[in-house]
């Protein structure tokens, strides 16, 4: 999954593999109780995830060796095999947190302890924010414990930093995938003027200069005035020739089409991030096979950008024909937990539960390009799949049994450890 | 906008960054421990302009519309008192609840709903919210919820500062929503006086004042007031330094209290010459909470200084009626339920600043679950109060997971009486009981589900949301003729 014409930041990701790979895995075996042994999931109502899949009731799940062996009714356990009843419960593929900075902050509001924006004041395509991931982060148990499998390391634009915040990418709650950055996300609209001299019609200027630098190395300048780093100018000349996706943060309608538009011009592959509006745009997101990533529950003129934001926004959008991918728009670690509820919501108000379902699960495994390995189950497959106790969009609904990265996942946090102990404290009458 | 409205210079970001959090509130009180009737008020008084001395200024104007008798049947009704009824009619007369039982009668002129299949619950209360406040859209110029330019702002009220045409109001009543609590933000250690109001679309802020309900005042413990006057080097920097200026304002407050009860006195007893105390706005509040006319609404999560703030309310002689947030209110549930302070708290907010690291989903359950502990659902959130209900029912899911069983007509105290009792107004709404405001919500479903929705919303027995009539009803001015209005349905 590594982009091989990519030399320098292959050798940066495989300095990470090294730097963190080894002893994640040994302090997962520890304190996750992961285990190899074969499991086998009997009698349950299993969501593949594969497009145009139905539910299958009665249905087993063989995991061996950490992958998914086979998928059928009536498979037998093989010798020494854990066999869980599902009593016709769901199991699914593990869901998508969204576009999120779990591993890249241990908490908010604190400098030392997030790293998911930079701020040096240049455009630097080349920042990596998953040079910053910590796999031991605690919101990686949290949520994996809770079903959450997959999340999109996302940098932020920040005052002092520049409308292109960086390359994120894809990564396993479970801390041992390997990272290849693949998108590059790039603010637009108005929450991003101050980072474009105070204007948005700034922000295509900026970004046409960035390109023709990238496809120009070697355009001498009088003075040289560049926007970009020589690595700067190669990270992006090497997403234009089709080694990334850009991912355009952007909601007004408007300022939707000018990104699509400019996308055509500059043959970019490009997705929609936020998109409060793009149901307006809806036809030309489809035609132009532009998927679009949006938070259902906002529905709120939170700005002049947002005014026409609506809770039919996903159903419109489904109906239109465009792909539909359901994230916060927070990338706050916490509201990774949110985007089953999201998906509930937006069935609540039109979205097909098929659609809903693919929105946190396949389809954002395909765009980011881990679609072999999240998002969908199949036999040959490393085991991601989640026992739920019922249905996966509603609330009321948890996470039973998690098996991760091939490995059945301990159930335990800090969360759950501090819940234990003060609620036994309470049950004792000797709390403090 | 929610926890991520600018405390002080946030980051621009594409998501709107956020100091935010820091700024929010806290709230109530029990019936038990609640220091003052709920209609006691600063009122009447001897005209020299004091809080004591006049009718309190800004007085309500809401009124509720005449509207027809509405029989409810045979639905699904959680009482909000415990109780769960199957197949019973709830009635809706002149603004109460007429009758809640099994096959009541229809008088002529009354409007039937069909409730079999629904559920029916009382109208939810948001203890925490900065709507109109925090109004959108979230531009600059709608930054009102913080006067942030002092540690003691108790001089300003949160009433002062609601935007009636936030198109929040309407989206929060879509959720079930008919009371809810505007708090100022958390900047400051006193940060204001918070309003209870009606949710009812209005043009001033008065016509949805909720009558008679005390007034809050909102405290703010830990990160936010220390960060914010702790980055202008000024008092406080420390949660050491918090303390100290809370225990010098309520010092100066006790002073205050007593120069105008011994001038009350000199006057009452026909003294000449008695010259009233000069004014002072915000020692006024913090009398109020003194006398118990004010109810401390108090943002705090931690629990060590949840404990240090009862200890000082303790040494002034006043009430906490709620913390709010309060993400480690589970480590001292017993000490809050003996000392009948409520919690306020979320769901599954976590890890946004280092106070809230400790948050844990149980956390509702556990407060719930201490003999006579008072668990309430807020959501200091644009987007969370539509959806209240929705966070309760994560209490639920989380409480089975530990073995706990939680049943519906219990949990949704949580958001209906609960809320009302820490707000004062326990006696008129927060419950389905005959006498009551019929504020009620009519579910399409069960209202712990993610797939249900409000189908009617009725606010004193008028009809303020009915989902199958969506085009008629009210949105606030400032969605008129906007060409990207999205509309009401799919």
């Amino acid at each position: 999954m590594i982009r091989p014409n990519l030399a320098a930041t292959l050798v940066a990701a495989v300095a990470t593999l090294a730097t963190f790979a080894a002893p994640t895995a040994r302090a997962d075996d520890a304190a996750a109780g992961g285990e190899r042994t074969a499991l086998l999931i009997r009698n349950a109502t299993v969501h593949t995830g594969v497009a145009g899949a139905a539910p299958s009731p009665g249905t087993d799940v063989l995991v061996q060796g950490g992958r998914i062996a086979a998928i059928g009714k009536g498979l037998a356990a093989p010798a020494g095999a854990r066999v869980v009843d599902a009593k016709g419960r769901p199991v699914t593929p593990g869901v998508f947190g969204g576009l999120t900075r779990i591993g890249l902050e241990e908490i908010g509001l604190d400098s030392a302890n997030g790293d998911h924006s930079q701020r040096l004041g240049q455009m630097r395509p080349e920042f990596d924010v998953t040079q910053a991931w910590n796999p031991d982060a605690q919101s990686l148990v949290v949520h994996r414990m809770n079903g959450v499998t997959f999340t999109v390391l996302t940098p932020g634009s920040a005052a002092g930093g520049s409308i292109v915040a960086g390359q994120g990418a894809p990564a396993s709650l479970v801390g041992r995938e390997a990272l290849a950055p693949r998108a590059m996300f790039i603010d637009l609209g108005g929450d991003a003027n101050d980072l474009s001299g105070g204007s948005r019609a700034a922000q295509f200027m900026l970004l046409r200069q960035a390109l023709v630098e990238a496809r120009a190395p070697n355009l001498v300048m009088v003075h040289d005035e560049r926007l970009l780093s020589p690595s700067g100018r190669q990270v992006l000349l090497e997403f234009l020739k089709g080694g990334g996706i850009f991912v355009f943060d952007v909601d007004r309608a408007v300022d939707i089409r000018r990104a699509v538009e400019f996308a055509q011009q500059e043959k970019m592959r490009v997705v929609i991030r936020g998109g409060a509006e793009a149901w307006r745009v809806a036809p030309e997101l489809a035609a132009a096979r532009i998927p679009v990533i949006i938070d259902p529950l906002e529905n709120l003129p939170s700005s002049f950008d947002a005014v026409g934001a609506t809770m039919y926004n996903a159903a419109r959008l489904h109906a239109a024909g465009v792909t539909v991918v359901i994230s916060m728009r927070s990338p706050d670690i916490d509201d990774a937990g949110k985007t089953r509820q999201a998906a509930g919501n937006a069935v609540a108000h039109g979205l097909p539960w098929a659609a809903a379902f693919a929105a946190i699960t396949r389809i954002p495994a395909e765009i980011f390009g881990v679609g072999d390995r999240f998002g969908t189950l199949a036999p040959g497959r490393v085991a991601d799949l989640v026992l739920w106790s019922g249905d996966p969009l509603e609330v009321s609904s948890v996470a039973e049994l998690v098996v991760a990265d091939g490995q059945v996942q301990s159930g335990v946090s800090r969360h759950t450890l501090l819940r234990d102990r003060y609620l036994e404290r309470v049950r004792r009458g000797e709390a403090r | 906008m929610n926890r991520r409205h600018p405390a002080t210079n946030g980051t621009a970001t594409a998501w709107g960054i956020c100091l935010a959090l820091l700024l929010t509130a806290c709230t109530p009180t029990t019936t038990a421990q609640r220091p003052a009737k709920p209609d006691a008020r600063p009122a009447t008084g001897s005209g020299d302009g004091t809080a004591t001395a006049k009718a309190a200024p800004f007085p309500s104007t809401y009124r509720a519309p005449e509207s027809a008798p509405v029989l409810i049947s045979g639905a699904t009704v959680l009482t909000g008192t415990g109780e769960r009824l199957d197949g019973a009619d709830v009635l809706l007369r002149e603004g109460k609840i007429a009758a809640v039982g099994r096959g009541l009668a229809a008088a002529p002129g009354t409007v039937v709903v069909d409730g079999r299949g629904k559920w029916v619950t009382p109208g939810v209360i948001d203890i925490h919210s900065h709507l109109g406040v925090y109004p959108s859209p979230g531009v600059d110029a709608h930054s009102d919820g913080n006067e942030a330019t002092a540690p003691n702002t108790a001089n300003v009220w949160a009433e002062h500062s609601v935007w009636p045409q936030d198109p929040g109001f309407e989206a929060a009543l879509e959720g079930g929503v008919t009371t809810l609590h505007v708090l100022p933000g958390s900047a400051n250690l006193f940060g204001g006086r918070s309003v209870t109001l009606k949710n009812v679309p209005a043009v001033t802020y008065q016509a949805m004042k909720f009558p008679d309900a005390p007034q809050g005042l909102k405290m703010a413990c830990g990160e936010n007031p220390k960060r914010v006057y702790g980055n202008r080097r000024t008092l406080p920097s420390t949660r050491m330094g918090n303390v100290a200026s809370w225990r010098q304002s309520w010092s100066e407050a006790v002073e205050y209290q007593r120069d105008w009860t011994q001038f009350e006195a000199r006057r009452a007893s026909g003294a000449k010459d008695v010259r009233a105390p000069k004014r002072d706005l915000r020692m006024e509040t913090l009398a109020a909470v003194l006398r118990g006319e004010v109810l401390v609404q108090n943002h705090c999560y931690r629990a060590d200084e949840m404990a240090i703030v009862l200890d000082m309310a303790k040494e002034f002689g006043y009430k906490v009626s709620t913390f709010h947030h309060a993400t480690e209110a589970y480590k001292i549930a017993d000490l809050l339920a003996e000392q009948g302070v409520c919690a306020a708290v979320w769901a599954d907010w976590w890890g946004f600043k280092m106070e809230s690291y400790d948050a844990i989903p149980e956390n509702m359950v556990i407060v719930d679950a201490a003999k006579g502990g008072c668990a309430i659902v807020h959501s200091d959130s644009d987007e969370g109060i539509q959806r209240l209900n929705q966070e309760a029912a994560k209490g639920i899911a989380a409480a089975a997971r530990a073995g706990i069983s939680i049943k519906p007509e219990h949990a949704v105290r949580w958001i209906t009486q609960n809320p009302a009792r820490a707000l004062g107004i326990a006696d008129r709404t927060g419950t389905l009981e005959v006498g009551k405001a019929a504020d009620v919500v009519v579910w399409n479903g069960d209202p712990f589900s993610v797939y249900a929705l409000a189908e009617k919303v009725f606010v004193d027995g008028a009809t303020r949301f009915d989902r199958s009539a969506r085009r008629m009803l009210p949105e606030s001015d400032f969605m008129l003729g906007q060409p990207a209005a999205p509309g009401v349905s799919p």
